[in-house]
């Protein structure tokens, strides 16, 4: 089936030029041009609005298989579209484990299935995560699914042997291993970042020394190795001390960090609302500081939304029993621009790359985070950036409801969002899936 | 006051309130017929999901000296134990019309997330959460301070606080949730606090906690505090590697009859000597010190029955100061 013609007007693009037309034909970018006109088109209006390349999230949670209560591929890529995404990376932690060619290709069908955004599995680097023999990488990386991302998210290859062997055998077809930084034996029982508030809460501390001894550990491999790294979620100043040291001496590593530690302190957990609880946990203002500076430098390369949608019941109980994570795809963009483009520290050329352009790169994704220019797939994100929203966790597509912004005022709306030439959100409501979806 | 959950946001007015209440009430307590009829027809229930003899018992006296009918729910041996939730345990109780919920969880924060929660209406009573906080123990430790602070300084133990008191608390501050309650409400009534532990049973992030910390008992001793709380310490911390052994646990942190025999030695210092119980006898505190007289520790657990009577009296019967105290209720 063909994508309808639209003609975007007016449009703002991430470097500042302002009132550009873009042609969308066929999936992609037929023309760029000015007062451009064509017939039979969808028009879309972008005055005022800007125009990026399509968001890409190297870490995403869609639970299928296994917890389809919490989520699924279809409801996580609906949340993904209307958060700016044509792209996700799911995580390897369903159940049964993405640790199989068998595995990674059925979440790989169901992304097609559904025809919201690129779902690129993501396959475990161990054999249930168990953390003690090396799945099957090759495999994975040859199937339909194509994995070029290898992690044990939610749990950190702790075994050093292990960890150089994996960062050494997805040499052999481009692989990169993201890693889950988190000593396992500094961290039993861990429930928040351990400082001055878990001295107060009586509750088991989450030091940062746990992430930042591995991360130190690994940035030093993947240089002994010659291969590459990227690491999930950093949470502390220290880690950003560390990998600026590591990129500085030339070390092939990238970084993310989520558009929650980039707002949200461990003061929070004063609440004891298990909404706040999450892995990492959130840490303390220097550490936000560091991670904003760190990314507008680009220290930290990419923006990852670690989306991980919880049922209610898993976290309307005591701290201590409730699961960890955060809702992120739908307030991703907001939670970026109030943090980091309000305050002046990065603009949209840098949100394009952070958002697009690096996490397409380190996920080998091909035809996306690519420059807006005639000929290049249509993977597009329109957002108005003079909008403001109150955060409703229950008028989101995800089906989690464990969104730490809510009731938050923020600024920026997705208006529309194109996904190989088509629209999958238009004037801010989810349109239809590629209607090659159902091909597949 | 609602709800008592922690002493760190409790105010000095409020807690010199409920240690007043609390003389009241130990004066009925003497009384051949102990009981009042303030809070009859209401309902206490103590929802135990952690084991606790003494702290339940003693809530249950207070309740019972009330007049009002207690219900006691364990998680062990109730739905708890078969995976029910703390929400679906909470709206049970709400529909059973609970007017008080004594809550004692190893979860740090459980009373707060059940206070927060539109789960129950009740009054919710921390008697004990996790790591957390304990404040029921502290307001009876303040209790017995109080008292013994004003036969030493010669002044009313009515409408006082601590001002000038200096405390040592030693042992293993990191879990004790005694000991958490215990700086909060003390140094809000105006004592002043040495924590003495090992360093590695001391929380990170307590330097800006209102006290002193040291790592020399012998050193904090020397200095004539007025009254000396020993924590118990877990056996099993020593797997942990928080120390190497209970005996050099024991001579370095332990109140030892050498420490007892160095008190009794440092000329007519009249220091207390605190355990909230249950002890460790031979560990941190030696049997000769539990069971000399500066030992306050049978008076800690009678003055607790009375301060929680306090509590439950005041959080039940409104927050009107102007209301009859209860002991005149009583003569009417």
């Amino acid at each position: 089936m063909s994508t309808p013609r639209y003609l975007i007007k007016g449009a703002t693009t991430a470097a500042g030029e302002t009132g550009v037309d873009f042609v969308i034909e066929a999936g992609r970018i037929a023309e760029r041009g000015r007062s451009l006109s064509a017939s039979g088109v969808v028009v879309v209006d972008a005055d005022g609005l800007v125009l990026l390349p399509g968001m890409v999230d190297i870490h995403t949670h869609l639970r299928e298989p296994g917890r389809e209560d919490a989520e699924t591929v279809e409801t996580g890529t609906r949340a993904a579209a209307l958060g700016g995404y044509t792209a996700v990376h799911a995580m390897a932690n369903s159940m049964p484990v993405a640790d199989t060619a068998g595995v990674v290709e059925q979440v790989y069908a169901l992304g097609r299935r559904a025809g919201w955004v690129d779902v690129r599995p993501v396959g475990a680097v161990t054999i249930g995560l168990a953390g003690e023999r090396l799945a099957e990488l090759g495999a994975m990386a040859q199937s339909r699914a194509a994995v070029r991302v290898f992690s044990d998210d939610g749990i950190c290859v702790s075994d050093p042997v292990l960890m150089r062997r994996a960062l050494e055998y997805v040499k052999a077809f481009d692989g990169v291993v993201a890693q889950h930084a988190q000593d396992p034996r500094l961290t039993a029982g861990a429930q928040m970042n351990e400082g001055a508030v878990s001295a107060v809460l009586g509750l088991a501390g989450w030091p940062a020394v746990a992430e930042e001894s591995i991360i130190a550990r690994d940035v030093l491999l993947a240089q002994h190795v010659g291969s590459r790294l990227h690491v999930c979620h950093v949470s502390t100043a220290g880690s950003v001390e560390i990998i600026r040291w590591a990129k500085q001496r030339g070390v092939n590593v990238t970084a993310e960090v989520t558009p929650h530690h980039l707002l949200l302190t461990d003061e929070l957990v004063r609440s004891w609302d298990p909404v706040y609880k999450v892995n990492p946990p959130l840490r303390t203002n220097d550490d936000v500081t560091a991670l904003r500076e760190a990314l507008a430098d680009g220290t930290i390369d990419v923006i990852g939304t670690d989306h991980a949608p919880h049922p209610s019941e898993h976290k309307e109980c005591e701290w201590a029993q409730a699961a960890m994570g955060m809702t992120g795809l739908e307030t991703a963009l907001s939670v970026v621009q109030h943090t980091m483009i309000e305050t002046g520290l990065m603009d949209w050329s840098r949100f394009a790359e952070a958002t697009s352009i690096l996490p397409a790169r380190i996920g080998g994704v091909a035809p996306q985070g690519r420059p807006l220019k005639p000929g290049e797939m249509a993977n597009l994100t329109l957002v108005d950036p003079a909008a403001r929203w109150t955060v409703d966790p229950h008028k989101m597509a995800t089906k989690g409801r464990n969104s730490p912004f809510a009731g938050l005022e923020l600024p920026g709306a997705v208006v529309a969002t194109f996904y190989a030439g088509h629209a999958t959100v238009l004037e801010g409501r989810l349109n239809t899936p590629h209607p090659d979806a159902q091909g597949d | 006051m609602k709800h008592l959950l922690s002493t760190e946001s409790l105010s000095a007015v409020d807690a010199v309130r409920i240690l007043d209440t609390a003389e009241e009430m130990a004066a009925v307590g003497e009384r051949e017929v102990k009981k009042l009829p303030a809070l009859r027809g209401r309902t206490v229930v103590n929802l135990f999901f952690e084991d606790s003899t003494r702290t339940r018992i003693s809530f249950e006296a207070a309740a019972k000296r009330l007049s009002a009918d207690v219900i006691n729910f364990a998680a062990k041996g109730s739905s708890v134990s078969k995976g029910e939730s703390l929400k679906d345990t909470a709206q049970t109780l709400e529909a059973m019309s609970a007017d008080a919920v004594v809550i004692r969880h190893w979860a740090s924060g459980a009373p707060a997330r059940l206070a927060a929660s539109d789960w129950i209406d009740a009054a919710v009573i921390n008697a004990g959460d996790g790591t957390h906080e304990h404040p029921t123990q502290a307001l009876l430790d303040a209790f017995t301070l109080r008292r013994h602070w004003s036969r030493v300084a010669g002044r009313p133990s009515l409408g006082g606080d601590l001002a000038g008191l200096r405390i040592a608390i030693v042992g293993d501050v990191l879990h004790s949730r005694v000991a958490r309650s215990n700086l909060w409400l003390l140094t809000t009534l105006g004592a002043e606090v040495t924590l003495v532990a090992p360093p590695t049973l001391l929380p990170v992030g307590i330097d800006s906690w209102p006290c002193r910390v040291s790592f020399d008992l012998d050193e904090v001793l020397a200095t004539g505090p007025d009254a000396i709380m020993m924590l118990r310490v877990q056996g099993e911390r020593m797997n942990a590697a928080f120390f190497p052994s209970t005996r050099e646990y024991t001579r370095t942190w332990g109140f030892d009859d050498e420490r007892l025999a160095a008190l009794e030695a440092s000329a007519g210092k009249d220091t207390i000597i605190m355990h909230p119980g249950p002890m460790n006898r031979g560990l941190e505190i030696s049997s000769a010190a539990a069971d000399s007289p500066r030992s306050t520790i049978l008076a800690q657990v009678r003055n607790g029955v009375s301060v929680r009577m306090a509590v439950l009296y005041l959080l039940l019967s409104g927050d009107d100061s102007a209301q009859p105290t209860p002991a005149q209720e009583a003569t009417v």
